[in-house]
């Protein structure tokens, strides 16, 4: 296949959607479908039928709007009014106000700082194509990079772009995109493969599964052109099964993609070939880390073993493996469509481009955002999120999940890149974003997670299998009110053990959102001490005791 | 390829395949293990074996790592020694381990540890845990309340005896070995009843039954013994 036959598919597509008037776009990702957005479509689809509009207007299925929180979401193209928490009862009257007013009670303003504020790489087509239509993505410049890439770039070429653009990890340890590949390609061995970890599973967050139900055909292309650069002719995709949807329409858009020559033997007309696999996960959050991953593709327990060999030397089968997570590869399409420039002139000096958070908790606009790295805190929660909802007043706001820790008011001025995170005891992680107001209790944030960590331990290691069941002891006598001194000392002192000898990331960070509370909230774990007397931690403090 | 570096200040080399682990045993320099043994595939789980490497902040485990060339090792830093004391106090809270009852009083590789440690007490809490016993095979028996999860007896068995009769089940706090799909190890269809899962485990968990108190010696040598022999040809 050649440019004029994408863009003849583009063509195609876009006059095929332009001869309606009108085009009703559904949201038909996970949040909104839960709300009952599937009842919606059909109910438009119906009254349309009707009101014998259905040669005037069009419903579309697309992935996520981003304003979860409100769903089930409408947009109405080419007016570009959107319409929130629309009921299957609604139907009859959106549909007589087609060529009218917008239904008044149902509309929600886009001119507000959630959708002004936000800069879209990753989702720039979710919530706007049917994530299940090839030819859409295509219209949308779908597969050009590609393209480009197989006609016009040497491998050498596209790992060089990647180099420039800044590109790191986005799946929280911020590892540089470009070294990794050319790790990998220069890595000796064949065969090579690419692994898209899709086993999303923090506490809160949701970006991945909105990219693989909104934007399949993206993250295909990205592993193609990754695979183009490293060598290699298989990959897999990752997925918890817990995302049956991501699962059905990562499928269908592989299908597709093989059908049009995207993916396959020979794509686009070029003697690359590449091939995709839909990998389940069965529900282990530990599979996420890389090494449990790829244990888990060759069939085996899925649980860490020690790096090095890193999986670009030595991963899947004992072969090189470039190992990245779904919206690092979702990048990719982007900056070697519009260049290596565009991308770094957006973000910090060290963090370059946007991030994907999932904006949940105490915050009034919940969803799914978008914005340039080194925006601060502030701009996100009180910007785009709205601030705290019933006049509840800001506490801390979590990231990273499980790995991550709590930042306080005080710090709500950070501009959010790896770095800044890191030094404030949090970590950038995957994208989830927990706020929290003065109504939540510190220690009972830093005891769910501990929860979390010791249930999904995989038991290899000693200090994370035995050390979180100790830790999540200890930090439930907090929660009782009925520790000690002593326990304090013991908490601080095995969490920095267990940070310290754990043999993967899920184990060295699980103490995490216990020190950030402690650097932090302090205080509130004093007050559940039996044995606290703030008058004598005053007089030692004032002498030079730690308390 | 030969490297050159320093354990604890000493000058030594590492030959091709050779781990911090083996090149600190050459040199008599003493780190603690439990997980590993010589002749199987190591894991690097238990974590007893961390050393810390000059200039990096990253504990690693000597088991598995090889030195790269001038690296500078220290084995036994007061803060490896509290670690590893924590650890082995882990593993007593985790278990039951009541050495005066034990057929491995004496002879186990856990209860060394603790005394080499200075281990007099655990500081965690004891977990108590409900665990059972399988006496089910005519000649062995495995008290889970033993087991440390070294992953030994699953490790011997798939890649020494090549029947792969143990394997581990359940995560985190809940794991536990378990034989052919977690079925009574005296209905097992696939153990040869060779007796290496014994030998190989480091505590009083998989025993024969002849045994009273005390009386369990392991016996490790075979290892080395049947790797040169299958070497030799």
């Amino acid at each position: 296949m050649e440019l004029e036959e994408l863009n003849r598919i583009a063509a195609d597509e876009r006059a095929a959607q332009e001869q309606y008037r009108h085009r009703l776009l559904v949201c038909q990702a996970a949040g909104c479908l839960s709300a009952g957005s599937d009842k919606v479509r059909d109910a438009l689809e119906d009254d349309i039928k009707k009101a014998g509009k259905h040669r005037l207007c069009l419903v579309k299925g697309v992935g996520c709007m981003g304003l979860c929180g409100s769903g089930p979401l409408v947009l109405l193209e080419p007016d570009n009014v959107l319409y929130q928490g629309v009921a299957a009862a609604d139907a009859p009257e959106i549909v007589e106000h087609l060529d009218k007013q917008p239904v008044r009670h149902l509309r929600c303003p886009t001119d507000t700082p959630f959708f002004r504020r936000q800069v879209k790489i990753v989702l720039e087509n979710s919530g706007r194509i049917d994530p299940e239509r090839i030819e859409d993505y295509i219209a949308a410049g779908g597969y050009r990079a590609l393209l480009k890439v197989l006609t016009e770039l040497m491998p050498i070429g596209v790992i060089n772009e990647l180099t420039r653009s800044g590109l790191r990890g986005r799946g929280g340890a911020g590892y540089p995109t470009g070294l990794k590949l050319s790790t990998v390609a220069k890595a000796p061995g064949s065969p090579k493969y690419v692994v898209c970890n899709g086993d999303e599973g923090d506490p809160g967050a949701f970006m991945d599964r909105s990219v693989m139900e909104g934007d399949p055909h993206r993250i295909l292309e990205g592993m193609a052109i990754a695979a183009y650069a490293v060598g290699a002719a298989h990959g897999y995709i990752y997925v918890r099964a817990e995302y049956p949807l991501a699962v059905e329409r990562l499928n269908k858009a592989i299908r597709q993609a093989q059908k049009l020559g995207c993916l396959g033997p020979q794509i686009l007309g070029t003697t690359f070939s590449f091939n995709v696999e839909v990998r389940l996960g069965a529900g282990a959050f530990v599979c996420g880390e890389e090494t449990a991953l790829i244990a888990s593709i060759e069939g085996q327990r899925g649980q860490p073993r020690p790096r090095p060999p890193y999986p670009a030397m030595k991963g899947l089968w004992g072969c090189p493996t470039l190992i990245n997570n779904v919206e690092t590869f979702a990048n990719i399409p982007a900056i070697l469509r519009n260049g290596s420039e565009w991308f770094a002139s957006i973000g910090t000096a060290r963090s370059k481009g946007t991030k994907v958070f999932a904006l949940s908790g105490k915050v009034k606009n919940i969803g799914l955002i978008e914005v340039p790295m080194g925006i601060t805190l502030e701009e996100i929660i009180f910007g785009i999120g709205g601030g705290i909802p019933d006049g509840g007043r800001f506490k801390a706001v979590q990231t990273g999940g499980p790995s991550g820790g709590c930042i306080p008011e005080e710090h709500l001025d950070t501009r959010v890149d790896y770095e800044s995170l890191r030094e404030l005891g949090s970590i950038m992680g995957s994208g989830g974003m927990i706020v929290m107001d003065d109504e939540s209790s510190m220690v009972e944030v830093a005891r769910y997670f501990m929860e979390f960590c010791m249930t999904e331990s995989c038991g290899k290691c000693v200090p994370c299998r035995v050390g979180t069941v100790q830790l999540y002891d200890l930090l439930t006598r907090f929660s009782q009110r009925s520790a000690t001194r002593l326990d304090l000392e013991r908490l601080e002192s095995l969490c920095e053990m267990v940070r310290a000898t754990s043999l993967c990331g899920l184990g060295q960070s699980a103490p995490n959102p216990v020190l950030s509370t402690l650097r932090y909230f302090r205080q509130e774990y004093l007050e559940r001490m039996t044995d606290y007397d703030p008058r004598r931690a005053e007089e030692e403090a004032a002498d030079g005791h730690d308390v | 390829m030969v490297t050159t570096f320093k354990i604890n200040e000493m000058d030594v080399s590492a030959g091709e395949g050779e781990t911090i682990l083996d090149v600190a045993r050459q040199h008599h320099i003493h780190v603690p293990t439990l997980c590993h043994l010589e002749g199987l595939t190591p894991v690097g789980a238990c974590r007893l074996c961390l050393v810390e490497v000059k200039g990096s902040a990253a504990l690693v485990p000597a088991c598995v790592t090889r030195a790269a060339e001038g690296m500078e090792i220290s084995t036994d830093s007061e803060r490896l020694q509290r670690y590893r004391r924590m650890i082995v106090e882990m593993l007593f809270a985790e278990g039951n381990h009541i050495c005066a009852v034990c057929v491995s009083n004496g002879h186990c590789e856990l209860q060394a540890l603790a005394g080499d440690l200075g281990m007099t007490h655990s500081r965690l809490g004891f977990l108590y845990r409900q665990k059972r016993i399988d006496a089910s095979h005519y000649r062995f028996a495995i008290d889970h309340n033993r087991c440390v999860l070294c992953t030994r007896c699953v490790r011997v068995c798939d890649e020494i005896e090549g029947a792969h009769t143990w394997d581990v089940m359940g995560r985190g706090i809940q794991s536990q070995v378990i034989t052919d799909l977690a079925q009574p190890w005296g209905s097992s269809s696939t153990c040869t009843n060779c007796g290496k899962c014994i030998n190989a485990c480091p505590t009083g968990a998989l025993f024969k039954k002849s045994k009273a108190v005390g009386e369990m010696e392991k016996d490790t040598h075979f290892l080395g013994y049947i790797r040169t022999m299958r070497e030799v040809k």
